[in-house]
């Protein structure tokens, strides 16, 4: 039996989703934009979608521009924001140094290009404080980028405090929210952010496919020019089928909320606290409250890629941070940015949990793990002790 | 028995791991990412760039193994390109396949292989290890050639210790190339006519100058190329640029054909002369290693001072640190920076690095 415990990099798909979007690629080929029927039931399942993602988010559905993922969303908020707000000088930005990739390396393009940007720090807990943004913010300032739920260690960030505090400088607020959209029945008017950013494969949907809400009211340039779909925001003919997938998740997520996100809560702290009571030398990264499903661990005198091979060959699937930064050697920006060693970065996990996991999955884990970090710290403290 | 295999995407590394799976053992893929692939760092050469890497993925999805990719960016720099850049800024010329060997594959791959409780490492290297009992009952490991002569590769190994030995696997050993590549379209494996590499993986296109500059900024200093005379006969602009027998790329006129026959570091020097200026019959090498204990002194072994060169019969006088060779016949370009390895017919007696 495999277990998987990476939701935070992706989730399986939902059986009726890949239902909806097979039976759409086959059956639904229509163009959305043509006004004969094959286009009509195209678009039909464009609205569908659209007001499932819109509930999903406690907003309306002509506030939500379907996209191709997390990143475009991101990058639509930010780049589109920008672009308005150019012409009126404002050309400064500000996120915490804890954001997405998707985040950060827009922003650090935009800053190649005459903006200029200032970045929140975290404390060990992981949370923005939001006297730091009424520090840095200015009358330049045109947009407040902080994520709702980091993708590392799952701290949840104070949105709604932020948002405000940016609205008074008259900045725009955008919230990465892919961690949390699916986990969580959103409400965009708690929240109080302009606009935010969601992806299906992270709660049981397809890839490749996204949105990105935009307040009603909130003007935006298009970062990909082209056609009018999309109310002229996003260019390109639809992914009729990815979008009624994503629908369709939207909806699973809607029904199995809150009932879900408890339950995920407490196999969470189960996993959590038998870790660090039968792992010695293991420690939480990332104390503030967090989202529900993740949990970040680290293991002194481990490398951490070396524990997730060997967990893997036990069947059980983790991950050492972002998937999206796997496979470089900088340790983790998130758990840095907390204050922590390069080598407390380097001997992290993070256990991200959802939809099919249970208490048996829990069990094997806590069972499977101390023999091994105490394999691994055999090892290498041989290794120490000869070099 | 579970071994892990290292694989490069190489056709030899992934024939090893295919061998290895048809003889029932739990075989791992593990790749070392050795530099940044990402960010530009570095142009690549012909190994281990992320087109092999994604080729012994591939190798492994066929094969049904399991494989991953280990991040070894911070050893590789420590113990092989940090010290292939020194050695040429000291004017030698260094192998840093050796070092690649000795300390990441046989050392941080192998500490990796057992936190996964494999047994052994097992590379793509022609090349055999033989287990012998000894009458007090302990295991000793030899070194041994490997049976394709054009293809062995021992030259690169002679620094393995006796505990890395005895945890190295080698299953190109009995082996030609030709039928490691016919395995290969056994397996049906998409590696099998994959061209060999023969550069340096990190130094892309052979231009190792370059490289060593773009390490080093403070080398490419120029300097004078002096005849053995004494006298300045021409400039040059990095004394990096030279290694001892090097013909090509003086800059100079002469009517007879003039060799590197020195090099100076401290005076950023370069000696030239004719071919007959480069025999040499005695070298010296230091950081020696012997597979089991250093022969007798005087002994009469053959050595070999290059990489895919013929050996040389000659006496050997040698402690754990050092060793002293007199050839029976005088020796071309003999390089410092270079392993010299001895041989006893096809047994690796060790080696160490030329002075």
């Amino acid at each position: 039996m495999r277990i998987y415990l990476d939701h935070n990099a992706t989730t399986p798909v939902d059986s009726t989703v890949v239902d909806t979007v097979s039976n759409v690629l086959r059956d639904c080929y229509g163009n959305a934009s043509s006004v004969h029927t094959f286009g009509q039931s195209a678009k039909a399942l464009l609205d569908d979608a659209r007001a499932s993602v819109a509930a999903l988010l406690g907003a309306k559905p002509v506030e939500i521009v379907f996209t191709g993922g997390g990143t475009e969303s991101d990058n639509l908020a930010i780049r589109g924001a920008a672009g308005v707000s150019s012409p009126s000088g404002r050309r400064h930005l500000i996120a915490s140094t804890i954001e997405h990739e998707a985040v950060l390396n827009t922003i650090k393009d935009l800053t190649r290009h005459g903006w200029t940007a200032t970045y929140l720090p975290v404390g060990a807990s992981g949370i923005v404080n939001p006297s730091d943004l009424e520090t840095a913010i200015t009358d330049q300032t045109a947009l407040v980028s902080v994520m709702h739920a980091n993708n590392e260690i799952g701290t949840l960030q104070p949105i709604t405090e932020l948002a405000s505090i940016a609205h008074t400088h008259g900045a725009l607020f955008h919230t990465d929210a892919v961690q949390t959209a699916g986990k969580y029945r959103l409400s965009t008017s708690e929240l109080g952010a302009d606009l935010l950013s969601i992806s299906g494969h992270k709660f049981n949907g397809p890839k490749g496919v996204g949105a990105l809400w935009v307040r009603r009211g909130t003007r935006l340039t298009s970062s990909l020019t082209g056609g009018r779909q999309e109310r002229n925001r996003r260019a390109g003919t639809e992914n009729v089928a990815g979008i009624a997938g994503l629908g369709v998740a939207a909806q699973v997520a809607v029904d199995k909320l809150p009932g879900e996100t408890s339950r995920l809560r407490r196999l969470r702290d189960r996993l959590e606290s038998e870790i660090l009571c039968n792992v010695s030398g293991s420690e939480l990264n990332g104390t503030g409250q967090r989202v529900s499903n993740t949990t970040n661990i680290s293991f002194d005198g481990i490398e951490a890629e070396a524990l997730l091979i060997a967990l893997d060959l036990e069947g059980i699937a983790v991950s050492t941070g972002s998937a999206c930064s796997s496979g470089t050697l900088e340790p983790s920006h998130v758990l840095r940015a907390m204050g922590f060693s390069p080598q407390r970065a380097q001997s992290s996990i993070r256990f991200s949990l959802g939809l099919g996991n249970t208490e048996e999955h829990v069990t094997r884990v806590v069972e499977s793990l101390p023999p091994i970090v105490s394999k691994l710290r055999q090892l290498s403290g041989r290794h120490a002790s000869r070099t | 028995m579970r071994i892990v295999a290292a694989m490069s995407g190489g056709v030899d590394s992934s024939v090893a791991a295919a061998l290895l799976t048809t003889d029932g053992h739990d075989v791992i893929g593990l790749s070392m990412q050795l530099y940044d692939q990402v960010n530009g760092k570095y142009e690549f050469g012909s190994c281990c760039t992320l087109d092999d890497l994604a080729d012994a993925r591939r190798v492994a999805v066929r094969l049904g193994i399991p494989h991953y990719i280990v991040n070894f960016e911070r050893q590789f720099e420590e113990h092989v390109i940090s010290h292939f850049v020194q050695e040429y800024v000291n004017a030698r010329t260094p192998i840093p396949c050796v070092q690649c060997n000795s300390d990441l594959k046989f050392s941080s791959l192998l500490e990796r292989a057992r936190g996964l409780d494999a047994d052994y490492v097992a590379t793509g290297h022609y090349a055999r290890v033989a287990k012998l009992s000894t009458d007090d009952g302990s295991d000793i490991y030899q070194l041994r050639r490997a049976i394709d002569d054009n293809k062995d590769q021992t030259y690169f190994l002679f620094s393995l210790t006796q505990e890395q030995l005895s945890r190295a696997c080698f299953p190109l050993g009995e082996l030609t190339k030709s039928a490691v590549r016919e395995h290969a379209r056994t397996y049906g494996l998409n590696v099998a006519d994959k061209p060999d590499s023969h550069e340096i993986c990190f130094v892309p296109d052979g231009q190792y100058a370059d490289f060593v500059e773009s390490r080093s900024p403070e080398i490419s200093t120029s300097g004078n190329i002096v005849n053995h005379a004494g006298d300045t006969i021409g400039q040059h602009a990095g004394i990096h640029r030279f290694t001892i027998g090097q013909r090509k790329g003086l800059g100079l006129s002469s009517d007879k054909p003039l060799y590197v026959t020195a090099l100076d570091a401290q005076s950023s020097t370069v000696t030239v002369g004719p071919r007959h200026a480069l025999e040499r019959t005695r070298l010296t090498a230091s950081n020696v290693n012997w597979i089991l204990k250093a022969p007798p002194h005087g002994a009469h072994v053959s050595a070999q001072i290059r990489h895919h060169h013929p050996v040389a019969l000659c006496r050997v006088w040698a402690d754990d640190k050092e060793l002293e060779l007199e050839f029976d016949h005088p020796q071309q370009a003999i390089a410092p920076g270079q392993a010299v390895v001895i041989y006893d017919g096809d047994l690796v007696l060790g080696g160490g690095w030329i002075e």
